[in-house]
């Protein structure tokens, strides 16, 4: 489904990846781990089109389609997600006018005729549920407010009412007591399936307890230099990153 | 059922709903109109006063107020920018030829329609709105629903001509009573040539069961609109009064010049809101409405209180400072406003607070947003006599900037006469924040759609004051002035 | 009321052309045809809302042409030094300056604006004027029309002074007088200075003061003004000053009002360089019947520019206070920063306060803000404090020094700002500003 060929990107001028390339396909779960600086953001960000991140080279193909030709919107339309490290607050706009705007803009995306109040509302409460979050989340404005944890579990819970294709969930456990740990991945299983796949941007392999990946791939000064299976996330984390920086560093 | 009907609009998703950009209130109505000729003398003045079969009192106030006009220049103090207007080349009064209906059967099916497409609930059968409706059309009221219903309770709710004549007493001892026709150059003006408004009083004790609204409409080309409105509130009494306008558009502008005056007494409460929607002229700055409107409410009464709650999108220069005069002591005036400005459209709106009695409080949130190439400017004074013991006010004036050829500006004015007064000016300017579009964006939402979503969340504190069918309409036309104004 | 400083320039046009400095005369008469259409600002002018010194301009006062030098001696004039501030101390008697006896630290020049003409044309052609033009309105030609001399301080290029220049001006007249002064800072490229300005009125000469001052800070360089207002009853004080900072220059501007009688200030400063900074801020404690004005307008006029704007006003007896701050943000200028803030007390039913913070924003990268409060001491800080056995007049006290501290807290030179945070007890205390030892002030 996604393919990212020798990927060279920038930002403020300072180059960050430098010659990325990775491929998921359907029903896969790819961890992405590395040192602060390595580019692990960058990548999520260059992924979804953040305007402040520039592709110098290198192609991104989902599903058959140029995803660096795509505005923002058309790429989340298409089904890429992010689940944000730092979720965005945006006072005044209440959780269910944001995400029936989002929905029906999938929807229309989709060529789907727009739901109804009633099938929304409905909708919303069964997504709510898996999350735990509480009954006026959807009176409250977007993240204004909310607890670290209680942000975390409202972008799954925007994950499961968008259903995506891919997902990238970007460090997503920082933040996190074991609790809100555990109700958030319990929530991204949940969501799996054999049609979608996920990236999980982390630094630490807690959060791989609870997802369990197929690959995890060593990020390290803008290229992927390690990939293996899931045991690797355990290596790393018993060594740290400094054998890692020995080995590939400049 | 009501409340059912207000849970269902605010789960309604109103930005999705906009599709046009274009000014869709910007028809005209083909309706026989009586439109006196251009120009202003003493003779003018003389002739509305008699199309109006008025007494002569009021013929007195009206030439008193012209000849004072007479000696006025045009304020200049204003952020604004006002090409000349010749007021020779207005005319001064225009109405629908027909006479007051006496019931909706006779109106006018053409005036009719263009209710029907204002929205305005002027049908009997639209009574669930809970809302009695004086439409105004140039310068006559044409309809005044629920009269019957209202008078039962003694409510007097009607044309401020035909207020006259009923209820001389009443109108001779509150008109000018507030704004004086000597205030400044657009009230006198207004003083001088009102053709009508509507005229509302609440006696003692009661509480208005419904919304009170009128709906102002300019329709004729080449004349101004001068209309006059009066709210007495008495002892211990409540009512909520709504204003929309729309206006057609039109490559001339055209001038708007009103008055509103508000008078409340001892325990009594006066909301007023206003969703203004004048033509604001096209994206070249073409056409559009002229509002300098003078509106003011004297808190006369012990312990009374004054809302004023206003959407400003429409218009091509706004100039406007919904007031209150806080003399009776613990009284309360309040102000909230969301102004919008895109293309040529310049606003130079805001308050005035004067405190007088003792524990005197005021609150004033205002919202701007700017677009375009448009300005927009927050004026207000906020001044505490010296007898004002314990007054307070707190302002919170934000200004959300949406590309970089517009302006927003804050011109607070403060005067402090008393040692116990506390008064608190608070004051923000940014651009629209490009972390929350691009998270919209992520979401799914085009950057067109999210201004609107962020615009809409930034303006509620304002909003939520709104009765719920005019917060409605507010949020839509927040979304709609705002179309193609990011990129 | 401006008929009669029209005859009087009419009358004694070459008289004050013949004792002035050849660069104010070059403009004079531009000023005053000028001056003739403008006529003096009236309070419908937006920058003159709430002038106080307009009115004191229909005196008949005497002005002193001939340049006749006022006789004060060496002894008084020095006597109001800092102690251990340790600062280079040039005097004047109004726009006067007397001979330098001390000899001045390398790359400084302090001299009248007449020697200036001939010792560094170059340096006063580069400044002179260039920014009371731009912003000239109809104080500015009633200035230039009259002005006869004035002050010049140049810091030459890369001077890194640390010692602070202290200029005394003593007011001094025998008969109501109108002094009218043109002032020149030149700070050059990469530079930097302190300069204390004091203002003092001998024995309560009836005076009004007219000063038009223009700043230039040149790239890279620094500077630090502090205008220090310790004056009478007696003192009409109007003043302009102009301030124009290139690229990567920072200002430190503080306008300190201890003792005066009606003071406008007029205060424009142009950032029109990228990266450059300025801190603008003032206190004023004023009580009976003084009345202090401060207006000030910030222009952005470049990018990466930041400001910081804070004036705080106690107000006793019958005084009036008035606050008038613009910030300008010019269109097409990026990444703006601006604060203002202005805070007040009333302490009694007959002071007044005047605020009016405003910000007028022209492109869209910015993040500006300002607040502006007028109120009273916090109650529950004044119980706090009573609580713990203080008394009620001393906790009131401990607040208004609080609530000035943070502008005396700016002031970097360290005797200065303890001599002032001593003065403005004493004057919050009610016992006058007077410095130790001193007959003057």
């Amino acid at each position: 489904m996604l393919e990212i060929k020798d990927l060279h990107a920038t930002v403020a001028g300072k180059e960050i990846l430098k010659g990325l390339t990775l491929t998921v396909r359907p029903g896969e779960v790819h961890a992405i781990m590395g040192p602060n600086g390595a580019g692990k953001s960058t990548l999520s960000s260059v992924l979804t089109g953040h305007p402040a991140y520039t592709v110098t080279s290198g192609s991104i193909n989902f599903y058959g389609q140029d995803l660096l030709a795509m505005p923002p919107e058309d790429r989340a339309r298409a089904g890429v997600f992010m689940s944000f490290q730092y979720p965005v607050e945006i006072p005044g706009v209440s959780m269910v006018n944001f995400m029936r705007a989002a929905v029906n803009e999938h929807r229309k995306y989709r060529g789907e005729e727009p739901i109804s109040a009633s099938e929304f509302l409905k909708l919303m409460r069964a997504k709510k549920d898996l999350l735990q979050l509480d009954n006026k989340l959807a009176n409250r404005s977007v993240n204004e407010g909310f607890s670290g944890g209680e942000k975390k579990r409202n972008e799954i819970f925007q994950m499961a009412m968008l259903e995506p294709k891919l997902s990238i969930l970007d460090e997503t456990d920082s933040g996190l007591d074991i609790d809100a740990l555990r109700v958030v991945a319990n929530g991204v299983n949940t969501l799996k399936s054999k049609d979608n796949a996920s990236i999980v941007i982390t630094h630490y392999q807690r959060l791989l307890d609870y997802i369990v990946p197929d690959f995890v791939h060593v990020l390290y000064n803008g290229r992927i230099v390690k990939t293996g299976p899931k045991e690797l996330a355990l290596e790393l984390e018993e060594k740290g990153y400094d054998w890692i920086k020995q080995e590939f560093g400049e | 059922m009501a409340e059912d009907k207000i849970n269902n609009t605010k789960s309604d998703d109103i930005i999705a709903d906009v599709t046009s950009g274009d000014y869709k209130y910007g028809f005209t109505t083909d309706i026989e109109t009586e439109v006196i000729p251009i120009g202003l003398n003493e003779e003018v003045v003389r002739l509305i006063s008699a199309k109006k079969e008025e007494p002569e009192w009021l013929l007195e106030f009206r030439l008193k107020a012209f000849r004072h006009w007479q000696t006025l220049k045009m304020p200049k103090w204003a952020h604004l920018n006002i090409p000349e207007i010749d007021y020779q080349a207005i005319s001064y009064y225009a109405a629908p030829r027909k006479n007051a209906p006496k019931s909706l059967d006779e109106v006018d099916p053409e005036l009719l329609k263009t209710f029907d497409k204002l929205g305005i609930p002027l049908e009997e059968q639209k009574a669930l709105s809970g809302m009695a409706v004086d439409a105004v059309m140039d310068s006559v009221s044409v309809k005044t629903t629920f009269r019957e219903t209202l008078a039962e309770k003694g409510i007097i709710f009607c044309s401020i001509s035909e207020a006259v004549k009923s209820y001389p007493d009443l109108v001779k001892q509150y008109l000018g009573s507030v704004v004086s026709y000597a205030d400044n150059f657009f009230a006198a003006l207004n003083c001088a040539v009102f053709s009508d408004g509507s005229f509302v009083y609440i006696p003692k004790g009661v509480r208005c069961p419904m919304e009170l609204s009128t709906y102002f409409r300019i329709n004729a080309g080449k004349t101004g609109q001068f209309e006059r409105t009066l709210i007495v509130a008495d002892d211990d009494s409540y009512v909520s009064y709504l204003e929309g306008c729309t206006a057609p558009q039109r490559d001339e502008n055209q001038l708007h010049a009103a008055i509103v005056e508000i008078v409340v007494m001892n325990n009594a409460e006066v909301k007023y809101s206003t969703v203004q929607n004048w033509y604001p002229g096209d994206k070249e700055g073409k056409g559009g409405i002229y509002n300098f409107v003078t509106k003011r409410a004297l808190c006369k009464g012990d312990n009374s209180k004054v809302s004023w709650t206003q959407v400003e999108t429409g218009s091509a220069i706004t100039w406007k400072y919904p007031s209150c005069v806080l003399k009776g002591d613990n009284s309360i005036g309040e102000f909230y406003s969301v102004a919008v400005t895109n293309n040529y459209q310049q606003a130079d709106t805001g308050t005035k607070m004067i405190h007088i009695g003792k524990n005197t409080r005021s609150r004033i949130v205002s919202k701007g947003i700017s677009a375009g190439k448009s300005e927009n400017s927050y004026r207000g004074l906020v001044k505490v006599m010296p007898g004002a013991e314990n007054a307070r006010n707190f302002s919170q004036c934000d200004s959300l900037l949406l590309n970089d050829h517009c302006g927003a500006h804050t011109f607070p004015y403060m005067d402090i006469q008393n040692p116990t007064a506390v008064v608190e000016h608070e004051a923000t300017t940014s651009k629209i924040n490009e972390d929350q579009l691009f998270y919209c964006n992520q979401r799914g939402i085009s950057t067109e759609d999210a201004v609107g979503l962020i615009v809409n969340g930034y303006a509620r504190e304002v909003i939520n004051k709104l009765p719920m069918e005019f917060a409605v309409e507010a949020q839509k036309l927040l979304s709609v002035s705002l179309e193609g104004s990011v990129g | 009321m401006k008929q009669q400083y029209i005859d009087v320039y009419a009358d004694n046009r070459d008289l004050i052309k013949a004792n002035s400095a050849p660069c104010l005369n070059i403009i004079r008469d531009a000023a005053a045809e000028a001056f003739k259409i403008t006529g003096f600002p009236t309070h419908k002018d937006e920058a003159y809302l709430y002038c106080p010194t307009l009115q004191y301009l229909a005196t008949d006062y005497g002005l002193n042409l001939k340049q006749i030098e006022p006789k004060v001696s060496e002894k008084e004039l020095f006597h109001c030094s800092v102690p251990g501030i340790n600062s280079v101390v040039v005097a004047m008697v109004n726009d006067q300056m007397r001979a330098i006896s001390e000899t001045l630290p390398d790359g400084v020049v302090v001299c009248s604006l007449k020697d200036a003409c001939e010792r560094y044309p170059e340096e006063v052609e580069n400044c002179f004027n260039s920014l009371a033009s731009k912003h000239a309105d109809a104080m500015t030609h009633f200035n230039n029309m009259l002005a006869q001399n004035g002050f010049f301080v140049y810091v030459k290029k890369n001077t890194q002074l640390e010692q602070p220049l202290q200029i005394v001006r003593m007011l001094d007249a025998t008969i109501e007088m109108m002094t009218v002064a043109h002032n020149l800072v030149y700070v050059a490229d990469n530079a930097q200075a302190k300069l204390l300005l004091c203002d003092h009125n001998r024995k309560g000469s009836k005076v009004f003061h007219d000063t038009l001052t223009e700043v230039v800070v040149a790239p890279h360089a620094r500077l630090e003004l502090y205008e220090l207002e310790s004056t009478s009853e007696t003192t009409i004080s109007h003043s302009q000053l102009f301030v124009t900072q290139a690229e990567g220059s920072e200002m430190l501007l503080n306008q300190l009002t201890l003792s005066n009688g009606i003071t406008h200030r007029h205060t424009v400063v142009d950032l029109d360089g990228d990266h450059a900074n300025l801190w603008l801020g003032g206190m004023v404690l004023n009580d009976r019947q003084q009345k202090t004005e401060n207006y000030t307008e910030i222009n952005h006029n470049a990018s990466y520019c930041n400001c910081k704007e804070l004036f705080k006003y106690i107000l006793d007896e019958e005084a009036e206070g008035a606050f008038s701050g613009r910030i300008i943000v010019g269109d097409g200028t990026k990444q703006t920063e601006a604060y203002q803030t202005n805070r007040n007390l009333c302490l009694t039913n007959t002071a007044k306060m005047h605020a009016k913070p405003q910000l007028e924003i022209y492109a869209d990268d910015v993040k500006c803000g300002h607040g502006a409060t007028t109120g009273q001491l916090d109650e529950t800080a004044l119980f706090y404090m009573q609580a713990r056995g203080i008394g009620k007049e001393e906790a009131r006290m401990l607040l208004m020094l609080a609530f000035v501290a943070d502008v005396i807290d700016k002031i970097t030179v360290e005797p200065l700002r303890d001599r002032l945070r001593m003065m403005t007890e004493k004057r919050l205390r009610g016992e006058g500003v007077k410095c130790n030892n001193c007959s003057l002030c």
